[in-house]
């Protein structure tokens, strides 16, 4: 490493710093201070609006907003679905990829992946005609053996068909990541275990599933990520059914409230108020992984 | 004894694999049919009387081939931020990895954090700012912000930490070599593989990204595949013969990324997203 004084690293590093700064410190700056003004009628009779410093008012009408309220609790409910089936998949195949005995590996491997390369929106309009009655070969299938066909955009049921989409598009990826993992821990470690007789299964909780949390801490911080910032599967799948409205999701109500109401004010204090929980969230998720394995005595 | 194969595991493991393909193989099918056969034939089996032909014709026609200009923006999008993505992380990267300087900690602790804001808090004012400066509804207006990627420079830094040996530096600084063309000669030709696997994430990542381009395009023959798909559904949700086109439009949208997705598949360093990486 050089300790010598040199302008080098600077240099290296200003077009990044540069861009960082004017796409998203500056953005960063700007949606709070956006979330802090509003357009008002400045005097009387003339009605010039001005841009004028309010206060919390965007932020006590974004926490009063039920709209983005009740699109909060849909995305939980959706998360609630989308996040374990994500990681305990992804988890449970990474695992079976790398057990002893097992055939297939690598097309499954490279099957299970391929879904992570198709677009959001392309993965939804798929998933959308698969379960639109008019076109649904699952519908069809039912109704040969004398079935109703399920209702895929169901009141309950449209959390697991959004769910869904995301986990097919993204056990895939989490998959790999925890296999790669995997296979960098020393076959030592568990080697004595086995020949002890002790199950695959048991080798895999005792000894395989605790040295990967720092990789299982990375995912499952990314998934949440991802489930605060659905957008793209709600907002495809709504031209085919009713269920699904204009503010289903908090990016959706976000978007309607700064693109479409054109309040762009409140729309800055509503995502001021989404980067905050993902940051939390985020935060609150690496502690608890810091301090389970803490406690389980590094 | 021999080692058999497991039935159950392997079970499951395939199952997962069907799982995977089953939709893509539906789009095949489904891109052999026409409107009507869309409709009245079982959907999970293709058909032969001509129907993708014909979709590929009416796909062709429409906005007078507006489809594949849609496809070389994405092309466009993806590829430009892409590379342009590695160039500036790359250096960034190094130069975090390699020297200390003043600040260093204070820069690499801002861009960790840039990892965490969602893309909508940026939108809204990144579409304000770039409506200042005359962008919004421009090429630029989705490939600049794209380039900046905190996760990617992040990469770049515990791949250049890991795999490029100080030693070799010290030993061109004796011979008098400039530190950017250590960079150049040095550093990048060993972080190549972590490159590439920098510039396939970012790639799919734009290819993939919807929201930035749905905020900052009006105009149709610019949008990417994303966009301009969802917004043929949306003219199509009312006239169910625009299905066929949407259908056949997602297949042909998948078919080149999925090929380099698995043509690049052997120099992914996927060790390199879990976190740890030996040279």
């Amino acid at each position: 490493m050089s300790g010598k004084r040199t302008r080098a690293p600077y240099l290296m590093a200003a077009p990044a710093l540069i861009l960082f700064v004017v796409f998203i410190l500056v953005p960063i700056g700007y949606a709070v201070w956006l979330s802090l003004h509003n357009m008002r009628v400045r005097g009387s009779g003339l009605g010039i609006r001005t841009e004028v410093f309010v206060g919390l008012e965007n932020y006590l009408e974004a926490i009063q907003d039920s709209a983005l309220y009740e699109a909060a609790q849909r995305m939980l409910a959706y998360g609630l679905v989308m996040v374990p089936a994500t990681m305990g998949l992804a988890l449970l195949f990474a695992l079976l990829l790398d057990a002893p005995r097992v055939g297939g590996k690598r097309a499954s491997r490279v099957t299970i992946f391929l879904p992570y390369a198709v677009p959001g929106v392309i993965a939804s309009l798929l998933w959308g005609f698969i379960y639109l009655p008019a076109v649904s070969p699952i519908g069809a299938a039912f109704e040969a053996i004398g079935l109703d066909a399920p209702d895929f955009f169901g009141d309950v049921s449209i959390f697991f068909s959004v769910a869904n989409i995301a986990v097919w598009g993204s056990v895939g990826f989490n998959m790999v990541v925890l296999y790669t993992q995997l296979r960098a821990i020393p076959k030592e470690l568990y080697e004595a275990a086995r020949l002890d007789g002790a199950s695959e299964w048991r080798i895999a909780l005792g000894v395989k599933v605790p040295l990967l949390r720092p990789a299982l801490t990375m995912t499952s911080v990314f998934t949440l990520i991802g489930m605060l910032q659905v957008f793209s599967e709600p907002a495809t799948l709504r031209p085919m059914t009713n269920t699904i409205t204009q503010d289903w999701v908090p990016l959706m109500r976000i978007y309607q409230q700064a693109f479409i109401d054109n309040d762009i004010y409140l729309g800055a204090a509503s995502s001021v108020l989404l980067a905050g929980a993902t940051v939390l969230l985020s935060l609150g998720a690496l502690g608890v992984f810091r301090a389970r394995s803490t406690r389980s005595g590094r | 004894m021999r080692a058999r194969t497991k039935i159950v595991p392997t079970l499951i493991l395939a199952l997962g694999g069907v799982y995977a393909i089953l939709p893509l193989l539906w789009v095949i099918f489904a891109s052999t049919k026409s409107s009507e056969e869309l409709f009245t034939t079982f959907s999970g089996w293709p058909s032969f009387n001509g129907g993708f032909t014909g979709n590929l014709a009416a796909l062709n026609a429409y906005g007078d081939g507006r489809f594949w200009w849609w496809m070389l923006n994405s092309l466009i999008y993806a590829g430009g931020g892409a590379f342009l993505t590695v160039v500036v992380s790359a250096a960034c990267g190094y130069a975090l990895a390699k020297y200390r300087f003043a600040g260093q900690r204070l820069i690499f602790g801002a861009l960790l954090a840039g990892v965490l804001v969602p893309q909508i808090t940026l939108a809204i004012p990144q579409y304000l700012l770039l409506s200042e400066m005359n962008l919004v509804g421009t090429y630029w207006s989705v490939i600049l912000p794209s380039i900046i990627s905190p996760y990617s420079i992040y990469l770049c830094r515990i791949y250049a930490e890991a795999a490029v040996p100080d030693e070799v530096l010290e030993a061109g600084r004796v011979d008098g070599a400039g530190e950017f063309r250590l960079l150049w000669s040095v550093g990048v030709p060993i972080m190549t593989p972590g490159l590439v696997t920098v510039f396939l994430l970012q790639f799919i990542g734009i290819w993939n990204n919807f929201l930035l381009p749905y905020i900052m395009l009006a105009n149709d023959d610019l949008f990417p595949l994303t966009v301009g798909l969802f917004s043929l559904l949306n003219r199509g949700a009312s006239q169910p013969a625009l299905y066929t086109l949407v259908i056949t439009g997602s297949l042909l949208s998948i078919i080149p990324i999925v090929a380099l997705f698995l043509f690049l598949q052997r120099f992914w360093r996927l060790d390199l997203v879990a976190g740890s990486v030996k040279g």
